[in-house]
């Protein structure tokens, strides 16, 4: 979830000066988006297990960055993309222990100065932390897997808020092929399996899912460039999640990511390398 | 320009190997910390007595106990489902109904046509069914409803427990006639038509010495399941429902009748409510009620002063996060008079870690700074730091000192539905749990368990209390080694020899009873209370137990843990202290009575003082 405003600047999202000047920066969009889900689902339905759990994530999370940053390269990096991964681990991981949150946070900061080809990191921050926690501790961590409340407007509301921005950021094209994708596909499931389509549905309208469409996948530093490659990539995302789900995978749509996140960025490496070594010779 | 780049990249390179032993450093403890979440699997058996002071032996059979417990039927359209909404009615009672000394136990089946068993403690280690003679066997039909639990006590004084039984119907008043009948009350007594109710308890609310009533439904009242009008009865969220049943407060009128004031004393939850507890936990010495809910978050209705409750749970924290509570207990796991409360919930490895709750106020003095201002404890989970959080899918728990060491330990049961062992229906349970109402509510969109597994075959938890804030988990050493499908827990010393036997009720399983072996050099004491200007079964009496620098404080309650009840005497270890220095016995009245030094290992009869 490193939707960072270098990431934003790179494509071009950020709005020319005079309309900056009376409009939010691109880069503050998708943090105060979801600072606004956690804030509204925390004070109308208490989601979280505690405050501290999430501050703890968030504190870990942008301290990481700050230190790692500094030393790496010798700057301080903006916080925002740290700040989002934060954020989403501490509303992600559900577990009765802290350290959890602390780890996820450590370990999806860590992975982005680690797991690099050619300067470019491979996986999601916090697909990776979230991934490998759970994968690693399932007796201590699970991911958030229950709906807030039981209404039907703030789901509308955060669908709505959360479209409006990934359009505005040029990314709803990825956020629409993977509903599209994991809608067909879920026929495909339930005709397969004999459960009923709401149940194979059912999934899309937890508030993980929401996290998941608007800050994972769209993650500006690990799609591809192509705007039709970043529609296949996330199509095959949405695939290898049906497949996982047939092997009764619960947390599929971090695993497909995982898998499918960094092939789909080495191929786009290699592609690049073969262009440049084309337009060299 | 390439002596100013090197630098640059040398620190890279030696940042990127730090960031890469801190990544994979981080990977290792992540899995390490796994493991010591999971706890010591220990199998060991050898000399559980002398390491912990007590052992456990299953003996039901030999104590003439045998049965095994079955579910009900529902509508045809809740088939493809039915393992887990008919997943519950295996409970247990602990009392003496014929007043021989001897506790004896009621335990319920609801299976339809079914028969529940009253089991007559002989007092020569064997057990006799005397629930059809006495009438109280044949009581789970389809138009009456099943069984899903009892709660005993003396409503109109007479000193004779008196059985309240709930149901998934209507819910039935048996009055004690001296241990040698029980004769139903019936509709003039007021108790309402129908309720689909797994939790009950009696209380005296308002302290006027006669024993009020308070049923807590489940499903919805107007539902039948064995007539369905719609298909859409299931909780409307997971963690957020609030169409489950409604609660009934029922006053005791003192003429045989009760009246509904429920909405007048300020109770209002349609949560799915599981389990109740009645204590005083604000020290205003009216009894307050602790509601554990399925699907939501707990309930603390705070009493004010038998007046009004008001529910002061997300104040005090303990209503904050949401969970799927199911075990109401209340124990003082640190020996300083301070009540804490054990809810279970669920927590299955890789899906769902809710963890169980230990509710402890806050320290005595920021309790009674606090109380001076807004009559609120404040409650902080220690459940994780004292290592009782992860049981499984929990279910019954109660706090008693199973080796008398002079602290209270947690026996805890659980298990949900035991099918297919080598097949889960987590997955499908996971993927309709996080539904949007619209989908979860309906049950024809639940998908089919067909035979499979939903956190069966589990393993008990028994956490021996060290006193010092820590629980140690003995149960495969000490001979709990059941994997039933476990509900209801009780405690009771069976044999009059001052050990707390256990009993547990398991869905379509047996009735286990765990003798208890402790080792002999430890003492301990019982107190039998009787009221008189209190109710009779001093149900809300509070005894705090003062020896070697410890207070530990227990009260007489009716149900506790998962539809069940203990034994009415109180059960004090104290380990090897050679005497104790007082008891000090709060009544329902409000007078005080201290008993200096009690005599060590047997059972005071106390009778409540005439005057103040």
């Amino acid at each position: 979830m490193a939707t960072d405003a270098q990431a934003l600047a790179s494509t071009g999202q950020i709005a020319p000066r005079p309309r900056r000047f009376l409009t939010l920066d691109n880069r503050y969009l998708p943090p105060l988006l979801i600072t606004s889900i956690l804030l509204g689902a925390q004070l109308s339905f208490g989601i979280l297990e505690g405050w501290e759990r999430t501050g703890l994530a968030i504190v870990t999370a942008i301290g990481a960055e700050l230190v790692m940053g500094r030393i790496t390269y010798g700057a301080w990096p903006h916080p925002a993309s740290a700040y989002i991964s934060g954020i989403s681990a501490g509303i992600l991981v559900r577990s009765p222990f802290l350290w959890p949150y602390f780890l996820t946070s450590l370990i999806s900061i860590t992975s982005k100065y680690v797991l690099r080809v050619n300067g470019r990191h491979l996986w999601n921050p916090t697909n990776f932390g979230v991934s490998a926690v759970v994968f690693l501790a399932p007796a201590a961590i699970t991911v958030l897997s229950i709906q807030w409340g039981n209404a039907i407007a703030p789901m509308v509301i955060i669908w709505v808020l959360g479209s409006v921005i990934v359009w505005r950021v040029g990314r709803a094209h990825i956020s629409a092929t993977y509903v599209a994708s994991f809608l067909l596909l879920s026929f495909v499931r339930s005709a397969m399996t004999g459960t009923p389509w709401l149940a194979a549905v059912a999934p899309i309208t937890g508030p993980m899912y929401q996290l998941f469409i608007f800050f994972m996948v769209t993650d500006p530093k690990t799609t591809v460039r192509s705007r039709v490659g970043q529609c296949i990539v996330v199509f095959l995302v949405a695939f290898v999640e049906m497949l996982l789900r047939l092997r009764e995978v619960l947390y599929a749509p971090f695993y497909a990511l995982f898998i499918v996140g960094p092939i789909a960025m080495l191929v786009q490496i290699v592609m690049d390398q073969r262009k440049t070594r084309g337009l060299g010779s | 320009m390439t002596l100013r780049v090197a630098p640059t990249v040398r620190r890279q390179r030696i940042a990127w190997i730090a960031w890469t032993l801190m990544l994979i450093a981080s990977l290792a403890v992540v899995r390490a910390l796994n493991q010591r979440a999971i706890g010591d699997r220990s199998d060991d058996e050898g000399g559980a007595d002398a390491r912990f002071g007590f052992t456990l032996t299953e003996s039901a059979k030999r104590l003439g106990i045998e049965l095994v417990h079955r579910g009900p039927t529902f509508d045809a359209r809740l088939n493809h489902i039915m393992p887990q909404v008919a997943a519950m009615g295996a409970a247990v009672a602990v009392v003496d109904f014929d007043r021989d000394g001897w506790p004896d136990l009621y335990v319920t089946n609801s299976g339809e046509g079914s028969l529940n068993h009253l089991y007559r403690n002989k007092g020569d280690g064997t057990f006799v069914d005397v629930a059809a003679a006495l009438g109280v066997a044949d009581v789970n039909q389809q138009g009456s409803g099943v069984s899903m639990g009892s709660v005993w006590g003396d409503y109109d004084n007479d000193g004779w427990d008196d059985l309240l039984l709930y149901r998934y119907g209507r819910p039935e008043l048996f009055h004690n006639d001296q241990g040698r009948h029980f004769t139903p009350v019936g509709e003039h007594a007021g108790l309402p038509a129908w309720v689909n109710a797994n939790s009950a308890t009696w209380f005296d609310y308002d302290r006027d010495g006669r024993l009020d009533l308070f049923i807590a439904g489940y499903w919805p009242d107007h539902v039948n399941l064995w007539k369905l009008e719609t298909t859409k009865i299931m909780p409307e969220s997971f963690e957020y429902a609030n169409n489950g049943g409604r609660k009934y407060l029922l006053h005791n009128r003192g003429d045989g009748t009760f009246e509904d004031t429920t909405e007048a004393m300020g109770i209002t939850s349609h949560r799915w409510t599981l389990a109740v507890v009645a204590a005083d936990l604000h020290g205003t010495g009216y009894p307050d009620v602790f509601v554990a809910n399925d699907y939501g978050v707990s309930e603390l209705f705070a009493n004010q002063a038998g007046k009004r409750f008001i529910d002061v749970a997300p104040q005090s924290g303990v209503g904050r996060a949401p969970k799927s509570g199911m075990n109401a207990a209340v124990g003082d796991v640190f020996n300083d008079g301070r009540l804490a409360i054990y809810k279970t919930n669920i927590s299955e490895p890789g899906v769902l870690v809710q963890g169980n709750d230990l509710w402890v106020p806050q320290d005595r003095s920021k309790v009674e700074g606090q109380r001076s201002k807004a009559e609120i404890a404040e409650y902080e989970n220690l459940a994780t730091s004292m290592g009782v959080d992860l049981g499984g899918w929990s279910w019954g728990a109660q706090f008693g000192d199973l080796n008398n060491d002079g602290t209270q330990d947690i026996y805890l049961t659980n298990g949900y539905v035991s099918a297919g062992e080598r097949s889960s229906y987590w997955y499908d349970f996971a993927v309709i749990a996080v539904g949007h109402s619209q989908i979860i509510e309906d049950a024809v969109n639940w998908p089919a368990m067909k035979g499979r597994s939903l956190s069966g075959y589990q393993r008990k938890r028994v956490w021996l209390n060290d006193g010092l804030g820590r629980f140690t988990e003995v149960a495969q050493v000490v001979g709990a080694r059941d994997t039933y499908d476990g509900r209801a827990v009780a405690l009771a010393d069976l044999r009059n020899r001052g050990a707390l036997d256990v009993i547990v009720a398991t869905q379509r399983g047996p009735l286990l009873v765990y003798q208890n072996s402790v080792d002999p050099g430890r003492h301990w004491l019982q107190f039998d209370l009787e009221g008189r200007r209190s109710n009779r079964d001093a149900i809300g009496a509070r005894v705090e137990l003062h020896w070697s620098g410890h207070v530990q404080v227990q009260e007489v309650a009716a149900a506790t843990g998962f539809s069940a009840q203990n034994q009415h005497p109180l059960h004090f270890g104290v380990g090897a202290a050679a005497a104790v220095d007082r008891a000090v016995i709060r009544w329902p009245s409000g007078t005080v009575q201290t008993i200096e030094h009690p005599a060590l290992d047997m059972r005071h009869h106390i009778k409540e003082p005439d005057g103040d």
